[in-house]
């Protein structure tokens, strides 16, 4: 039943409305063809899906949480970036 | 080709359960390993086949049951009949002994029951038609899913070579009853309902031949086919999947979730 050594490997999937891939969560697999098949058993079910990428989570690089400070406090009061200082025609949609 | 008059209607029924009975069986098979898959995701995997096949079975059932009358339902059909009357090929009988039995199991039915559903799809009757041409598409991925994990066990370390090569040593002898018509699939096959299934044999053995010589696996050399299954004459196996199964209808008759 135990399986670590397998890698873990991100999910992402374009549900039939939706324009992008959104994260839905990770799996472990042996290589990338088998977590296709996994995704599409584990995460697709449902019909939740028309579109599968998988990506080796040892290939994501990501910010640490200590760095938060730094890296996202600094945008919360620059409440001028925000483009709601601007009056939107009517006919503008799909902002 | 000039097809046969239709079957009788009893024939017709005959026909559908006996093809979906292989389903039946081995998804309840399947079920079985629920929460005893190798690891989460093949877990799941299996059991979405199992529930594919499950599905399957329904339509058939629900057809045939309309054919049978007499207030036959698809869960009379699928739980309240006697051994000898289920006429699944014995393959689908035979028990998960470790991963490399279910898969070996599994690619060796999913090969054939594509080949029989590309043939189902142009079946003269309608309904048997629409069933097969919905099914081949999670039947084909059935195919994907245990040809690559087959390649994946015979094409892997020692242990899983060799418990891939046991596996298909023990099963293979189970591949080819499904070719040998009773006079049932005869008579649809006239129809132009059934398949003529001694034509699927060859195109059935090239794909079998084509997966195993990449996962490294060898046939069993000089092979006595055993069958006995589509006329009702099961391995010992089949009782204990049976009393499972029926348990439930067996104690509350006409039980509904």
């Amino acid at each position: 039943m135990i399986m670590n050594d397998w890698p873990l490997w991100e999910v992402f999937i374009r549900s039939r409305s939706g324009l992008e891939h959104r994260h839905c969560g990770s799996l472990h697999a042996a290589d990338a063809k088998m977590a296709l098949e996994n995704a599409r058993d584990v995460y697709t079910r449902r019909n939740e899906g028309v579109s599968i990428w998988v990506v080796p989570s040892a290939q994501i690089t990501a910010s640490q949480p200590e760095e938060q400070a730094e890296l996202f406090d600094p945008a919360a009061d620059k409440a001028y970036r925000h483009p709601t200082f601007y009056v939107l025609p009517e006919e503008v949609r799909h902002m | 080709m000039t097809a046969a008059a239709a079957p009788d209607t009893r024939t017709l029924a005959d026909f559908v359960i006996g093809m979906a009975d292989n389903d039946l069986i081995l998804a309840q098979q399947l079920g079985k390993l629920c929460g005893h898959g190798p690891n989460l995701e093949t877990d799941i995997a299996l059991t979405n086949i199992s529930l594919d096949l499950f599905g399957q079975v329904r339509s058939c059932f629900q057809y045939a049951a309309t054919l049978l009358g007499n207030g036959a339902t698809e869960d009379t059909i699928a739980f309240l009949r006697k051994e000898h009357e289920y006429r699944n090929v014995l393959l689908v009988e035979q028990p998960s002994l470790d991963f490399g039995h279910i898969i070996v199991r599994q690619f060796l039915y999913d090969v054939f029951h594509h080949l029989l559903l590309e043939r189902l799809q142009f079946s003269a009757d309608e309904t048997i038609a629409a069933i097969a041409r919905k099914s081949i598409k999670e039947t084909a991925y059935h195919v994907r899913f245990s040809a690559d994990w087959l390649v994946r066990l015979g094409d892997g370390n020692d242990e899983s070579r060799a418990r891939a090569q046991a596996a298909l040593d023990h099963l293979w002898p189970y591949a080819d009853e499904w070719f040998l018509p009773t006079a049932v699939e005869s008579a649809a096959a006239a129809a132009g309902i059934g398949a003529d299934l001694p034509s699927l044999r060859e195109p059935y053995q090239r794909k079998v031949a084509a997966v195993l010589r990449e996962a490294t696996l060898e046939l069993p050399a000089d092979t006595h086919f055993r069958k006995g299954g589509k006329q009702g004459i099961h391995t010992e196996h089949m009782g204990y999947i049976l009393a499972e199964m029926q348990s439930m209808q067996r104690t509350y008759p006409g039980m509904q979730w």
